[in-house]
This record gives C-alpha cells, structure tokens and sequence, in this order.
C-alpha cells in the first residue's frame, strides 16, 4: 500500500485511560477504549465506523486529531506521524483535519454570531487576506446551505439541523483533506437528518473531501461509507468496502448488527440474531476473542486464543476462529 | 424604541394578563369535587381499550399558546399495539402525558375532548381527562403504566432496585405482606429476562447498565398486570443489539400479560416491527393513520411519504441522494388555521391554502388528512 496514496494512515492505534484509585491517584488498571486498529482512508473516500456505545470509535476520532493523547502507534497524514509532531508543526497541520461533533447544541458558543464561529479559526491560520475575509466567509455559508443575511445572528436562533450546518461550514472554511465527523445526524430528526447528509455528500464530491464517519447507525453508514470498519471494545473486528461488508457479512458480530436494525418493511419478519448480554467492560476485557461471551458461534478455542486479524480478499479483513 | 417593539410588548403584557387569569380559573376548578357522573362514560366500541377523541392539549405560555394537540383522535384496541409516529415537536409525548395526565399544570391543560378508558377491574368506562386524582392514582402505575425514553432518569438513583420496584406493587395491590412483595419484584426482574434477580434485587441503579436497567423499568411498568402500557421511546437511548432485545422481550410479554401497546416513536423501522395500527402525527395533529400494511404499502400524506423516503434502507436503492423534505416544523406558537406542512410539501396546490384539511377516508382502517389524498394514491399505486 503506498502511503502517499492515503489522506490518512492508522498504524496499531492504542489508547489505554489509566484507572486511579484512593488517595495517592494510584493506577490500579486501564481502561483498554482502544486496543490496536489500523485503517487507511483514500482520497475523496468515506470510512464509516461502526459500534456499539463504548467501544472506542469516538476516542478514534479525537485521538486522530490529537484532542486526545494516544498510548501508542501511528497517524499519517501527508506522510508526517500527527503523534510526533510538536506544537508549533501540529498547529500548523490543524487547518488539514477538523471535526464535527455529535450534538450542534453544545458545539457551538452561544456568545458568537456565526460568522465569528464560521471565521475565527480563518483568520488564526490566514487562509484568506483581510480584504477578502467577509465574502469568504459567506462563500462558505451559501456552500452549505446558509444564507447571507444569517451571518450575523446568533446560534440560538437556529435549528438543530441549520446549526449542524454551521458547525459543517466551521470545519470546511479551512479547506481540510479530512475531516471527523462523529455522530452527525444522531441528534437530528429524520426529516432534517437526511438534508445533512445530502449536503455531506455534495460537499465531498465537490471538495474531493475524505470523511471518518462515526455512528451506530448503520443504515446511515451503508449510505454514506465506501469503506465500513465494526469496532467491538476497542478493536476492529471486520472490515471492508461497503459491498462486502454488507452483502457478504462474515463476523458474527457484524451480522448480528445488521439483523438488528429495525427495517421499515411490516411484512418483512427477519430471522433475528439476538445477542444476549451487554457490551463487557473494556477495563477488564474477556481473554481469548473479546467477543466470546456473547457470540451464538463461539467454540471452545475462542474462549482461550485471540483470532487473527486477516485479509479474506477483496480487501475484506476479519478476525474470526470460524473462518481460518 | 421602535413602534413594532411597542406593538409586541403590548401584546406579550397582554398574553401575560390572559394566562394568569386561566391559571387562576384551573386551580379554582381544581378545588371542586367532581361527582361519578361526570367521569364515568361509556366506550364507543367495547373491543377498545383506550380512544382519544377530539382531544386538545394547549399549553399557554408567556410568548403565546402552544397547542401542542390539536383535535387527535385515535384508540387502542385491546391486545395490539399502535405506534405513533412523529418528529420532535409533533405532540407524541403530549399525548401520553395527556392520557396519564401528567402535564405541566396549569401552563398545560387539556381544554378539551374525551380521553376514555375501559377499566377491566371495575367493569366501567372513564375519561381520564375528567377524572378525579383520587382515580387517577388508581389508574396510574395500575392499569396504565409507562415506559420512559431515558431509564436513568426514571429510576431514582438513592433507593435500590428492590425498594423501588416493592413500592410499586404495594401501591396496587391490597393486603400483600412485604415477603410477598419481595418474592413478586424479583420474579418480575426474572421474567424480563435478568439472569441474576437475587442479586439485582439489592442493586442501585448506577451498578446497571443501560440495557438492564430499561428491562428493570419494564419490569416495573409490567408489576401490576397493566391492560395498557405507554411505551415513550422506549429504545432510543440504547444500542442497536439491545434494542432488538428490548424490542423483542415486549413483544413476548405483551401477548404474555394480553396488554395492549402504545408505542412512541420516531423510527419508523420500529413501528413496522411492532405496530398493528400507526399514528403519524405532524405539528400536533393526526396526519394519517391506519394499520401498518396501509401505512407502509400506501402511504397518502405527502409528510408519511417523505418520511419513508428520508431514511437510507440498508441493502436499498444505492447511490441515489436521500430524499430530503425541505424547510423545517413550524414555530409552535400561534399557528394558524391551514395545512401546517403546506409549505415543506413537494404537491402542495391551490386548493392547500384552505382551513386545515379534514380527514378523509380511504378505507375502512385508512384515514389521511389531505386535500390530495386520492390524488397521492393513485399516484403511489401507478
């Protein structure tokens, strides 16, 4: 795989939380949110993470960005390590990559007007000269859907989906190659969610923009990915482009994924896979497949020995006893 | 100060003057005892467990009146399940609060309609609307009780499990000893399917995760054999595979327990799943309605269309770009009389700008309120 191919290469990403107990803060054990996952993302491509809550795809997504500091491993973008770089280079590398975050309700400062939002962190990283500061700024709102007048209103004035809109323009007015989006349309209604992604997808195709996009929706992530990756506590399990991965599940857990999603269909009665029990603790996870406590297939050598983590072809990767 | 600015502060003053006179009236009102014969009424059809008619919940505040219901009508056959449907904003949860009637009072009152309930027990019909709090507590946590959105905030964090789901029962149920109570709360928790009830009997809430504890407030909402269950996004807060465990556990002590389901959501993958009949439901008024095949195979309101459009369908059509229905719910205060989604519809016509259409009907279980509604299904049908 040639790395100068790539917007962004994930090499073993780790990132354990220490567990501190009594008076001294102690470190008495950690909680493994990520365990080691590797992907890449292409240009102009969609990578779209799939998982249950507590499984480490947000902490991916803010680690990437150095909003977190990883434990270990390595973050390509333009073939420099994002996690070796100092201040002043990593500053410099901020406009490349930005992020949308989950709820357009706490993301934006209710004291700024939208324009300040949209332009504050332009005018830090002179993407534009002064004299062209104002039209630039609204060239980016009229991109996303915004109109001219509403540029000196405040958020609170807005919707839910308009202020997604804002923090969309936010992350774009910097022209970045990637951009994190982390559960975008989870807190939006129906009707509004699928605006914001008909407006995600324009973007991108405009912009040859590469997203990471985070959520436990999978139909939203069938939609919008060319390239999907099921994380279970804090490693990936499967992966693969959108068709493999959905047509030819080979996970036992990505399976039972997709037979959980509710289809809008009343005479379609699938054959459910329900899995029993909750997500384990990643503080202390299950020895042998993480998966094993839960899995309808599990046989006696998953409860001992890790699978592997392998190519399957077409670029679909598994790690799964069943299938070696 | 301009002359708008005047106008408008002369008109909040007044909006402001106006409501604490009704508030005043409602408590006032509230003092009166209210004789049997007010409240007790009869069904309309006795295979009905619950029928909302013509009800209109209004809330008044200090901006304007919000009439978060305005004129629904809809009821719950015994043993099924009906799933309303709606946005936020729609009025769904003002419904079940209204039924319960647990509304913020006075700001909220129900000023008119009939909300009536076939109590089993007592062999008679009431409205809950009418209905006195002596009754009411009866009737609530007893023979209507409710599943909320967020099962962290419904349970309370200082007490046990146990002592929680004990009050509950013992509320309802006459002359049980505390040993009983006790043996029934931890074969409730074993009936919704928690391995180790003893155990989770003594636990507090924050020892739970979010799957568990959605079954604990099942399992209470299920403790005194309710005929109906009130089911507010019940599985919003939770991941997909709980979820379909939650969902599927329902289903199994619905027809267990012979209740009947209304279920509120925004998921129209879960309603299809669960629902008999479906409510949509659009800026506090029943847009359409009917079973879930006359639904989902031939939707009529153009709101229900772009509904089903709007969600991308795993495995569906690919690469096409989302339907999207354009513009956004309408302001809730103040609204005028007129087909609220006139605006945000793809088929709107002259013939739109009248009064707020009246519902029509398309069969015998299908009605839709639209001016085109014909229209829309021969469209839908070619």
């Amino acid at each position: 795989m040639a790395q100068e191919q790539n917007v962004l290469e994930v090499i073993d990403l780790v990132k354990h939380y220490p567990i501190k107990a009594g008076v001294t803060q102690r470190v008495v054990g950690h909680v493994r949110a990520v365990d080691g996952v590797s992907f890449s993302i292409k240009p102009g491509q969609t990578f779209g993470l799939v998982g249950e809550s507590g499984c480490g795809k947000s902490t991916i997504g803010r680690t990437l960005l150095r909003l977190t500091q990883p434990t270990s491993g390595k973050c390509i973008i333009e073939g420099k390590d994002i996690f070796a770089l100092n201040r002043k280079e990593l500053r410099a590398m901020r406009p490349k990559m930005q992020m949308i975050f989950q709820d357009p309700y706490s993301s934006l400062d209710p004291r700024m007007s939208v324009s300040e939002i949209i332009g504050e962190a332009v005018r830090e990283h002179n993407i534009v000269s002064k004299a062209e500061y104002r039209d630039y700024v609204l060239k980016v709102m009229e991109d996303c859907g915004l109109r001219a007048f509403q540029a000196d209103r405040y958020p609170h004035e807005f919707s839910g989906g308009q202020r997604q809109r804002i923090c969309i323009a936010r992350a774009l007015a910097l022209n970045p190659d990637l951009i994190v989006a982390d559960e975008p349309v989870s807190a939006l209604d129906v009707s509004i969610q699928a605006q914001v992604i008909n407006l995600m997808r324009d973007l991108q195709e405009k912009r040859n923009l590469s997203y990471l996009f985070i959520s436990h929706d999978l139909s939203v992530v069938e939609y919008i990915s060319d390239v999907v990756g099921v994380m279970y506590l804090g490693t990936l399990v499967e992966m693969g482009t959108k068709e493999e991965l959905f047509k030819h599940a080979m996970h036992p857990y990505t399976k039972a994924l997709l037979s959980a999603v509710p289809v809008p269909n009343p005479d379609v009665k699938m054959n459910r896979v329900i899995l029993q029990g909750d997500l384990p603790s990643p503080a202390n996870p299950p020895k042998g497949c993480k998966f094993h406590t839960r899995c309808p297939n599990c046989m006696e050598k998953c409860k001992t020995e890790a699978p592997v983590y392998k190519d399957y072809g077409n670029g679909h990767y598994c790690a799964c006893h069943l299938y070696e | 100060m301009t002359n708008a600015d005047k106008n408008r502060n002369q008109r909040l003053r007044q909006v402001k003057k106006e409501n604490a006179r009704r508030f005043k009236e409602f408590k006032k009102a509230k003092k009166r005892k209210i004789p049997e014969s007010e409240y007790v009424t009869q069904m309309k059809n006795q295979d009905n467990i619950l029928e909302i008619d013509g009800l209109h919940t209004f809330f008044y505040t200090d901006v304007g009146t919000v009439r978060a219901i305005d004129g629904v009508t809809f009821s719950v056959p015994r043993g099924k399940t009906v799933g309303i449907v709606g946005e936020s904003g729609c009025g769904k949860s003002v419904t079940s609060m209204s039924v319960m009637r647990l509304l913020q009072e006075p700001q909220g009152q129900i000023t008119s309609g009939q909300i009536r309930f076939a109590q089993r027990k007592e062999n008679r019909a009431i409205d809950l609307s009418k209905a006195p709090q002596k009754v009411l507590e009866k009737v609530r946590g007893g023979e209507i009780s409710m599943i909320f959105q967020e099962p962290m905030t419904t349970l309370n964090p200082v007490f046990t499990i146990g002592r929680q789901l004990d009050e509950a029962i013992q509320l309802h149920t006459e002359k049980m000893s505390k040993k009983d109570i006790a043996a029934h709360s931890v074969e409730m928790l074993k009936t919704v399917g928690i391995a180790n009830a003893e155990g989770v009997y003594k636990m507090y809430p924050h020892e739970l995760s979010g799957g568990m504890r959605q079954r604990v407030v099942i399992a209470m909402a299920l403790a005194c054999h309710p005929d109906l269950i009130i089911a507010d996004e019940p599985t919003t807060a939770l991941d997909v595979t709980i979820q379909a465990q939650i969902l599927d556990l329902l289903r199994n002590l619905k027809d267990k327990i012979n209740a009947s389901i209304m279920l509120i959501t925004h998921d129209l993958g879960v309603v299809a799943e669960m629902a008999d009949y479906v409510v949509v439901m659009y800026a506090g008024r029943v847009v359409e309605q009917g079973t879930v095949q006359d639904i989902f195979h031939n939707p009529s309101h153009p709101y229900t269309i772009g509904l089903m459009k709007s969600r991308p369908n795993i495995l569906g059509s690919e690469g096409d770009r989302l339907y999207s229905i354009p513009g956004s719910v309408p302001n809730p205060v103040d609204l005028p009389n007129y087909c609220y989604f006139h605006n945000r519809c793809d088929r709107c016509g002259k013939e739109c700008e009248g009064p707020f259409p009246q519902m029509v009907q398309l069969s015998d279980t299908h009605r839709v309120a639209c001016y085109k509604a014909l229209e829309n299904q021969k469209e839908v049908q070619k």
